[in-house]
């Protein structure tokens, strides 16, 4: 794997590089956006008969010896010995359909539609993923999952940004004292340990919060809490680039601080605030997953990456249930994605300055 | 040479000093011994069992959690005690005792020649003393409730120095169970502390091994903060085996502080405990997969006494929604409620099959007590709308829920975040109530926040909680149901009962307390069950299993329903021979 990695950095071109980043984090984008599309199911219903049913297996070689062009799956059923053992019940294959109806859900949370996918008649289930303690779908869980923490990632990012870049801009561009105290509270905000301080804000919020309000202050609180790194380096890069020599000359020539700012302080700073966004949306995604994990984030039934991961505080499911640990390798796979995207970005803003 | 064996020999004495002073003494002929039946054992070995938390104190009379009783347990002893196995009451402290006529005077005869596990005699004068501070209002003792008969607290009279006479303002069913776990306190060490004020701060967790001392079977050797406690043999313990040999036969008993359940199992899995008490039935499944190369044998005993139960809150403080009583006083909505909910589902999904559905606040395996003419109404959502029909409620476009003034049903249940099985029940009936077209928020918070908001602040709208578990004789009982009870959770601090039905109820259990006939004690029991079931002040759930596991070579473990579930018994416990007498003692 290592080497692979480092076979491709040197192989490929650094803009093929951030091509190739860039087009596998808008195909899992894509894949969350249209999660109700592609889900089977929907993502709070519970099957009360199939707790912890493993990965339904995809079929092409039914009993008999005989081929299947189109791949089918088995009923799974609970042995009668063992409690939450299954076996695939041979008798009858049921063929994966494309474009089934289904539970109805919205596209890209807009449009309604009960058309899935892909999906297999009653009685059999098709669970990608597994199934959970309640005999929900994972795979579906995961997509629904994933809206919820991609989203909190995306938009506290944004926010974090936002604060970033204006106060950055303000205090390396206008100095003195404006710079001192900016940059002294933004030391604040570094030292600050968030986990405590979103541990503290939740308790002293009220029982009948909704899950919606939940979201957004989770958003609010991570977002505005990570604001000090993105404007210290801002502040750098407005700091250096208001002295230029040209920067002077525009000056001379009587352009207003606005001016200045927009056409020849801001555009340095978009390479460190793509590099910076590229490195907070991982963190905000795990940031979310881990309050979720701590049962600070959003509640039952609700899916989160962090609540599904939270299963796997319970010893038992940790060690039989391997199904459970798929929700990590979601977080990975996205996780990487955006590293390799801000390394990306990096090595491209480095070639730049030099 | 010569001065390595002049070494040796020191070290051997200097060792058999250290030995002897906590190995059993012989029975001297004026003690007044009981003589236990169970297996023979040997003596020694050390027993580690694995506790999720530490005990917050080690006085018996202040402790109120388990983990403090679990351990303040084994090293005190009662007058009379419930055995866990029989669930009948037997000698103990007391070697006999007589009931007057109008069953309202018990006098006591002690067992003379005992001493305390500081070699200090034990007599009348202990006991007296001893209910002196149960009964003292400044102390607040959780068993002083116990102690109040008719409104009156219990009259004790010192006879002689082995007799002591206890008065009861009226008759009182099975008196005698109210002494059980009522830990005889040695006067001579925490008189003064009393006398100055100070007994509330004696006997904590930091107490030097000296100053405590008691009537059980171990005593305190020595406590190391966050890790564990290590309790010694008692040398002068009171009950001996057929061979009289003096009991426990066990050198040490360990409580090793582990965390958490899941930690629990992990050590007990991994040898270093040797007994895993009220596993879950997930963790009991996983531990029975490798029970055979384990060495170690699992117990389901069956449904235990406690329920689990969907609480609502009745309580008239001023509420933070003005909407909230109107829902959940209308017993027509506890109704649909109770008739949404899934228990099968629960007993399924939260305790892997190992536990028994419940729709009244005794447990089926409470043979002697359950009434079981209760109907067991099957789950039926027809029903529950039809209920909510008839209570004014109606259905939005969407499915919603809306009361008669078209106000969405939406609500939160409050559990306890350590629990995973009580936050899996609200997950289920979360979704059972979500197809009535009602909004539930589950909201996990933390037990004692949890507490907070049931007993004093009454913020919450509907919470999970267990209760019961601790006898089999209703009368333990009485603080949930009677009006005015201090666990009387559903509306707490009723000066007078607020329905008919809770008149009724108090009226009922006040009778059977002081009816000493077992029959008619029952009947009027039965009819107070059948109250409690219609008026539903507790949506019942379930009873989980009692499932615990032990070292197959730990020899005479019997454990029981009743709690302490395994360690009861741990005066006769020893490890079998050739088995490598310390398994699981490394703390």
């Amino acid at each position: 794997m290592k080497t692979g990695k480092m076979m491709t950095s040197k192989t490929m071109t650094n803009k093929a590089k951030t091509r190739a980043a860039a087009m596998v984090l808008v195909l899992l984008h894509g894949i969350i956006v249209f999660g109700g599309f592609i889900a089977p199911g929907e993502p709070a219903s519970q099957n009360r008969d199939f707790p912890f049913v493993p990965p339904t297996r995809l079929h092409f070689v039914d009993a008999q010896g005989h081929f299947h062009l189109r791949p089918f799956v088995y009923q799974s059923v609970s042995r009668p010995e063992g409690l939450y053992e299954y076996e695939e019940s041979r008798d009858q294959e049921y063929p994966i359909h494309l474009f089934v109806e289904g539970p109805k859900y919205k596209i890209a949370g807009l449009f309604l539609s009960s058309i899935h996918l892909f999906g297999v008649e009653a009685p059999a289930q098709i669970f990608l993923a597994g199934s959970d303690n309640y005999g929900r779908d994972q795979f579906s869980r995961i997509l629904y999952g994933g809206r919820i923490s991609l989203g909190a990632g995306l938009l506290a990012t944004g926010i974090s940004l936002s604060l970033g870049l204006l106060l950055g801009t303000i205090s390396g561009f206008y100095g003195r004292w404006v710079d001192e105290s900016v940059m002294r509270i933004a030391e604040l905000f570094l030292v600050l340990p968030w986990l405590y301080l979103l541990l503290a804000v939740r308790a002293f919020l009220p029982l009948h919060i909704s899950p919606v309000q939940t979201f957004f202050l989770l958003i609010a609180v991570i977002g505005s809490v990570g604001w000090a790194r993105p404007a210290r380096l801002v502040r750098g890069v407005v700091l250096s680039a208001r002295t230029r020599k040209y920067v002077l000359a525009s000056r001379g020539f009587g352009a207003s601080d606005s001016y200045v700012l927009r056409r020849h302080v801001l555009p340095h700073t978009y390479g460190v605030l793509l590099t910076q966004a590229a490195l907070l949306v991982p963190q905000y995604v795990i940031a979310e997953v881990t309050l979720s994990f701590l049962g600070l984030g959003l509640s039952e039934p609700l899916p989160s990456w962090g609540n599904l991961l939270a299963n796997l505080q319970q010893y038992n499911v940790l060690v039989s249930y391997w199904w459970m640990f798929a929700p990590a390798m979601a977080l990975v796979v996205f996780s990487l994605g955006y590293l390799a995207l801000a390394d990306a970005f990096h090595k491209r803003l480095q070639s730049v300055t030099v | 040479m010569r001065r390595l064996a002049w070494l040796a020999a020191l070290v051997l004495v200097l060792g058999s000093n250290s030995l002897a002073r906590s190995s059993p003494q012989p029975a001297q002929s004026d003690e007044e011994l009981q003589i236990t039946d169970g297996e023979v054992g040997r003596y020694g070995g050390s027993l580690v069992v694995g506790q999720a938390a530490e005990p917050k104190t080690l006085n018996p009379v202040t402790a109120a959690d388990v983990r403090s009783r679990e351990v303040i347990g084994r090293m005190m002893a009662d007058l009379i005690h419930i055995n866990r196995d029989s669930q009948r009451t037997e000698p103990a402290l007391a070697k006999s005792w007589a009931a007057s006529r109008d069953g309202r005077v018990f006098t006591l005869k002690l067992r003379r020649g005992l001493r305390f596990s500081d070699d200090q005699p034990f007599d009348a004068d202990d006991v007296v003393f001893s209910f002196q501070v149960y009964l003292d209002e400044k102390i607040h003792s959780p068993q002083r409730d116990l102690l109040i008969v008719g409104g009156k607290p219990i009259a004790v009279q010192k006879i002689d120095s082995y007799t002591v006479r206890f008065t009861l303002a009226q008759p009182y069913a099975a008196a005698e169970r109210i002494f059980d776990s009522l830990a005889m306190l040695p006067r001579h060490l925490l008189e003064k502390a009393y006398q100055e004020n100070r007994f509330t701060q004696v006997w904590n967790i930091n107490e030097s091994p000296a100053a405590l001392a008691g009537m059980g079977p171990f005593r305190l050797k020595h406590y190391v903060p966050g890790q564990r406690v290590v309790l010694e043999r008692n040398p002068y313990f009171w009950k001996m085996d057929q061979k009289r040999q003096r009991l426990p036969y066990l050198d040490e008993l360990v409580f090793l502080f582990v965390g958490n359940e899941e930690a629990q199992v992990i050590r007990f899995q991994a040898g270093d405990t040797a007994i895993m008490n009220r596993v879950n039935a997930e963790n009991y499944i996983l531990l029975s997969r490798d029970a055979q190369n384990g060495g170690y044998g699992l117990f389901d005993l069956g449904p235990s006494l406690e329920y689990n139960f969907l609480l609502f809150n009745l309580n008239d403080a001023k509420a933070s929604r003005a909407n909230r009583p109107a829902w959940f006083s209308d017993l027509r909505f506890r109704q649909a409620v109770s008739s949404a909910i899934d228990r099968e589902g629960i007993v399924k999904l939260v305790y892997a099959g190992r536990a028994v559905p419940l729709w009244g606040n005794v447990s089926p395996s409470n043979q002697l007590w359950v009434n079981q003419s209760l109907p067991h109404p099957a789950r039926s959502l027809e029903h529950a709308r039809e209920l909510l029909k008839a209570a004014g409620f109606s259905w939005r476009g969407d499915g919603r829920l809306m009361d008669g003034k078209s106000q969405t049903v939406e609500f939160s249940i409050i559990v306890s975040s350590s629990n995973n099985q009580r936050t899996k029940i609200a997950t289920i009936i979360q979704d059972d109530l979500s197809k009535l077209g009602m909004d539930v928020h589950v909201v996990p918070l933390e037990f004692r926040a949890l507490l907070d908001r049931v007993f004093q602040t009454f913020d919450y709208d509907a919470a999970i909680m267990g209760l019961g578990g601790g006898d089999a004789d209703p009368n333990p009982e009485m603080n949930v149901w009677l009006s005015s009870g201090s666990t009387h959770l559903w509306h707490l601090g009723e000066t007078k009962p607020a329905t008919d039905w809770e008149a009724q109820l108090d009226q009922l259990m006040q009778q059977q307390m002081v009816e000493l006939k077992y029959d008619r004690r029952k009947r009027l029991y039965d009819q107070a069950q059948q109250v409690i079931a219609a008026n539903l002040p507790y949506v019942f759930l379930a009873t989980p299993n009692i499932l615990v596991g032990a070292r197959k070579n730990l020899a005479n473990f019997k454990p029981a329903v009743l709690e302490p579930n395994t360690l009861w018994n741990v005066e006769q416990l020893y490890f079998r021979e050739g088995s490598g007498a310390t398994a699981g003692a490394k703390p």
